[in-house]
């Protein structure tokens, strides 16, 4: 019999190699299926894994598709480790997309000539504060109300949903779009700058960078960040750290909400260039998984995100190179990520054989 | 209790995998695609690549379904000339642009986009594939190498309304609508048209449902028409919910998109179904016979694109006849949906007597006809 | 008159979905689990229940194997969560994300099928009273059922001890562990009645609400049964009148639509969310309601003193 039994230390080891036996296990149960499928088990790895990395536009495009994950899953990460239960990012998000499409509609529509290295600032202020506004709600339903983080963050993604659909629907909608649920396409000046001619990645990849950056230096190296996590918004232990649980609840849920805010902005102002009912495919709810994934760590989101943008990239690809079904794309994350959770039993628990049943 | 014995949950997970692993080997048969590259024969030369993408999956059984089996009519007809390959379930935003992308990088040598939410993704690409050929359906956004291309569906609501307004008792039609774009307003005011062409005293209920698919929500819309009084239903949504909800509350319905008859043989009076098929056939020719101009096309009954088929057996035989008296029109030209004097449902005249529609006015319609009750959505 | 029956009728019918799954989130919850995954468990279920559906033709054979299907997938996800202690929230949402590619794969050939078509039921001589007949005794069997099952559940959590034990395992898992009571088995055990009920929704929804498989139809309905949970405070009851009330707006609205009224849908779909917030406000603004009402330990791993 095989018993697990608690370490004394996270295991460093296992911290490395669960990641790898989770990939690896994903990597059989995929080449399964496509043997099951009739195709060539490799090949169908190769364009799955390999082929979203092939060359310069499939490298743009796989960071155009992470940089929202990683921007959300930032945020998601400190508010986790503080144990502040923000699972709203997806409405934190939106309405990021609201308020910087809201701008980017209102500078489209009065013709201002405002130049593009100055609008993408605005951009930035403008997605920030839309996610922080959403997010302040449940800071505020958390501090005053003692309303669990958790219930009214979701709930909020709904109505976020609704919101922008009724925007779309009605007052924003194009006059001259037949009647579609759009918005006019946005002026040039609005859009994200890129940062390879001809290609769709903007600055978006290297702001969410330095989030990054920043956020590893707000953890690791600031004592306020020290003091956070340690604290969270548990009173009693937050008292003993000498910090208040409810600037826990504040800061994190402004920060998280702002960075999912910026994600929407970019999003919309970049590869979308006008709002419609669909500006997220769920990012926002990914972006809980990729936090996960990347250990809440900022440098881990950043290599989760990437993983999970191949995953739908090559999703893509495996249809039009191998003619396999698009549901694969979710088998393979779904496998993955709960691989990857069994496989962290690992870090905290070492497996033993005994003899008693 | 703390300390647990792994392998009981080692069987257990590997119990769960091995299930989804019979589950999947269970399906045997690979879904319906081609195998892409296929070795070229020395004598010939190599079949040119053709590519589509949907924004449903294959398997919604309407619309993106419809797409598909025009995309196997064509690689059916034109065999080895053409390699196919399809993308489904591309959502209508940013991801559009890349499959796109990625699918003329491929080396497809021509692209059809079949949702109006990829054209400004298929405009974007197309300047940069000057040698590639684009092809989007619904859409009005031209360049020298894309062209778009439509269906009349609002003759085969016509057609089917004909019916509807013989078959109905109570005077009521519904009709569960998706968005308020021109496209789907021409189909509600054809479909009233033609009822009333044989039955003036027909109205027509609307129920929008904001999706193209969303089935639940179908059968929701097609419940509180019928209990508003509709007794024949037409749909431009994708799924046959609609038409399911009418076999269970005996009333009647029509297909849409393809050939529904096998889900309601009871209420089922006819499908209005599109066949693109030609359309891909033609158009995969105009590249190998280096004829491919930009351009629109819309195409009807007379080129067969749309129609009514599978009228139901139970439908008397006068009704079939106006039926078919209509479909000669609409081939011959003698009969055309919209002609002058259409009168909107607030007395406004919007196509002037003796006026014969033409495309510009077919593609700005934004009103109902006299006889649906209701207001546009946030229509002006 | 006979419309308002008609309203009524189907308002029933499209809250019974979301109370099945609601009822089973809600004995999870009490637990003191939280099950993200309910959409792609419902999705898992609807496929199974149809597949199902439509080699037997029965339609009870289908309900329990979308139950069986429900509590297979929640079967993981109980495992990862209560034994390996996985964070609950990124373990939902990895299970939904499998179980909608998982059912759109194996479904692929079922998309197409239809059912063979059973006959409307009704209740005998009740069917035939004015109003009441139309608007209550023309349902299917399951719409009664899930009535049945909320006063079931009301009457096992706060009449067996069973119940008691439940709830206590909810509230505070280390005093039940105490007290000897074995928490990680109570609390699977809620999981898997819970991801049940969750499959028989999604089962009723593709057999018996729409008769057809398509992949992804449970469309968005496993998340508002996780809404109506916190709605509801954790009480059936209130469960069955939130269900009803979120299956009614939309039905009422789209009633209105074929009156030839037009509504902005957005905000009266809103409404239930917003009711929900406000509702759960009102609940934790008081310590002394939020103890009698929310679980305590929702969300929250439970380490039995390794």
């Amino acid at each position: 019999m095989i018993r697990l039994e608690a370490r004394t230390a996270p295991s460093q080891l296992m911290g490395v190699l669960s990641p790898l036996l989770a990939f690896a296990t994903t990597m059989l149960v995929a080449g399964a299926i496509f043997a099951a499928l009739g195709k060539d088990p490799l090949q169908g790895l190769q364009v799955f894994v390999l082929e979203p990395f092939n060359g310069l536009r499939a490298l743009s495009e796989l960071g155009l598709k992470s940089t929202p994950l990683i921007l959300c899953a930032l945020g998601l990460a400190l508010s986790y480790r503080s144990n502040v239960w923000n699972i709203g990012a997806e409405g934190q998000f939106l309405m990021g997309a609201i308020a910087g499409g809201g701008l980017a509609l209102w500078v489209t529509t009065a013709e201002l000539a405002i130049p593009k290295l100055a609008f993408f600032p605005l951009l930035v202020v403008a997605g920030a504060l839309g996610g922080a506004a959403w997010a302040s709600i449940v800071a505020l339903l958390r501090d005053r109300f003692n309303a669990n983080e958790i219930l009214v963050s979701l709930m909020l993604v709904y109505i976020a949903n609704l919101l922008l659909s009724w925007l779309v629907f009605g007052p924003w909608k194009d006059p001259n779009g037949f009647n579609f649920p759009q918005t006019v396409s946005f002026a040039a000046n609005t859009e994200v700058p890129r940062l390879i001619p001809g290609m769709r990645l903007g600055w978006g990849l290297p702001v969410a960078l330095l989030a990054a950056l920043a956020m590893w230096l707000f953890m690791f190296r600031t004592y306020r960040g020290m003091q956070l996590q340690v604290g969270g918004p548990a009173p009693l232990a937050a008292r003993y750290a000498g910090f208040s649980s409810r600037a826990a609840i504040w800061t994190t849920l402004l920060v998280s909400g702002g960075l999912a805010g910026v994600a929407g902005a970019f999003e919309v102002a970049g590869p979308m260039g006008q709002l419609t009912p669909h500006v997220s495919s769920g990012y926002g709810f990914t972006a809980i998984i990729v936090a996960f994934v990347g250990r809440l760590h900022p440098l881990g989101t950043i290599l989760a995100s990437l993983v999970l943008s191949t995953f739908l990239i090559g999703g893509e690809l495996a249809q039009s190179r191998l003619g396999l079904p698009s549901a694969l794309t979710g088998i393979f994350q779904g496998v993955l990520l709960l691989a990857l959770l069994a496989c962290d039993t690992l870090v905290q628990y070492r497996p033993r054989w005994s003899r008693s049943s | 209790m703390n300390h647990r014995t792994f392998l009981k949950q080692l069987a257990l997970g590997a119990l769960v995998a091995a299930a989804g692993l019979t589950a999947c080997s269970k399906k045997e048969a690979p879904p319906p695609a081609p195998t892409p590259v296929a070795a070229p024969a020395p004598a010939k030369p190599a079949p040119l690549k053709a590519a589509f993408i949907y924004v449903g999956p294959v398997g919604d059984a309407g619309y993106s379904f419809a797409h598909d089996e025009g995309r196997k009519f064509a690689a059916a007809q034109l065999g080895d000339k053409v390699v196919t390959t399809y993308v489904e379930k591309v959502a209508e935003g940013p991801d559009a642009e890349r499959v796109i992308r990625d699918l003329a990088t491929q080396g497809n040598k021509i692209i059809f986009a079949t949702s109006f939410g990829f054209g400004d993704s298929m405009v974007k690409v197309a300047k940069d594939f000057p040698d590639v050929y684009f092809e989007h359906a619904t859409g009005y956004k031209t360049a020298p190498n894309l062209r778009v291309y439509e269906a009349r569906f609002h003759e085969g609501a016509y057609l089917a309304g004909i019916v509807a307004g013989k078959m109905t008792r109570t005077n009521t039609l519904g009709f569960v609508a998706s968005f308020p774009i021109p496209e789907v307003l021409r189909n509600i005011d054809a479909y009233t048209l033609g009822a009333q062409s044989v039955n003036p005293k027909v109205k027509t209920k609307v129920v929008w449902v904001g999706a193209w698919f969303d089935p639940p929500k179908e059968t929701e819309a097609a419940k509180s028409l019928i209990n508003g009084g509709a007794d024949v239903l037409l749909q431009n949504t994708d799924s046959t919910a609609v038409l399911q909800e009418a076999e269970r509350s005996k009333k009647y319905a029509f297909g849409w998109d393809s050939d529904m008859s096998a889900f309601a043989p009871k209420a089922h009076l006819g499908s209005v179904a599109l066949n693109w098929g030609g359309y891909y056939v033609k158009a995969i020719n105009d590249v190998l016979d280096h004829t491919w101009k930009t351009g629109e096309t819309k195409w009807g009954v007379k080129e067969g694109m749309t129609d009514l088929v599978k009228v139901a057996d139970f439908v008397p035989a006068d009704v079939k006849a106006k039926v078919d008296a209509a479909r000669q029109g609409l081939k011959d030209g003698t009969l055309a949906v919209f002609t002058g004097p259409v009168v909107d449902n607030t007395g406004k005249v919007q196509l002037a007597k003796g006026v014969v529609a033409d495309d510009k006015w077919l593609g700005s319609v934004n009103f109902y006809v006299k006889g649906v009750e209701g207001k546009v959505p946030a229509g002006k | 008159m006979n419309q308002l029956a008609l309203l009524v009728a189907a308002t029933l019918s499209a809250g019974t979905p979301l109370a099945l799954a609601g009822l089973g989130l809600l004995l999870n919850e009490r637990a003191g689990v939280l099950n993200l995954g309910s959409e792609g468990i419902m999705l898992v279920a609807a496929v199974a229940g149809f597949g199902t559906a439509l080699l037997t033709g029965n339609e009870w054979a289908a309900f329990a194997a979308g139950a069986l299907a429900g509590a297979a997938l929640s079967a993981v996800f109980g495992w990862l969560v209560i034994w390996l202690n996985t964070n609950q929230y990124a373990t939902g949402l990895a299970i939904s994300l499998f179980g909608s590619g998982f059912s759109a794969f194996v479904g692929i050939d079922l998309v197409g099928k239809q059912l063979v078509e059973t006959p409307a039921p009704s209740v005998p001589l009740l069917r035939d009273l004015p109003f009441l007949g139309e608007a209550l005794f023309k349902q299917h069997p399951m719409v009664y059922l899930v009535m049945t099952l909320a006063g079931a559940a009301a009457w096992f959590l706060y009449r067996t001890r069973a119940g008691l034990v439940l709830r206590a395992v909810g509230e505070s898992p280390a005093s039940a562990h105490a007290l000897g009571y074995p928490v990680r088995r109570i609390r699977l055990a809620a999981v898997l009645a819970g991801g049940a009920l969750c499959g028989v929704a999604g089962a009723y929804l593709s057999v018996v609400y729409t008769p057809l498989w398509v992949e992804g139809m449970v469309a968005g309905r496993g998340w508002i049964a996780l809404a109506l949970t916190v709605f509801a405070t954790w009480r059936p009851a209130r469960l069955l009148l939130g269900a009803y009330l979120f299956g009614g707006v939309t039905m009422l609205q789209l009633f209105l639509q074929a009156q030839g009224v037009q509504v902005a849908p957005q905000f009266m779909t809103m409404l239930p969310y917003v009711a929900t917030v406000v509702v759960l406000v009102l609940i934790s603004s008081n310590p002394l309601w939020i103890r009698l009402n929310m679980p305590a330990s929702l969300g929250k791993p439970f380490f039995p003193g390794a």
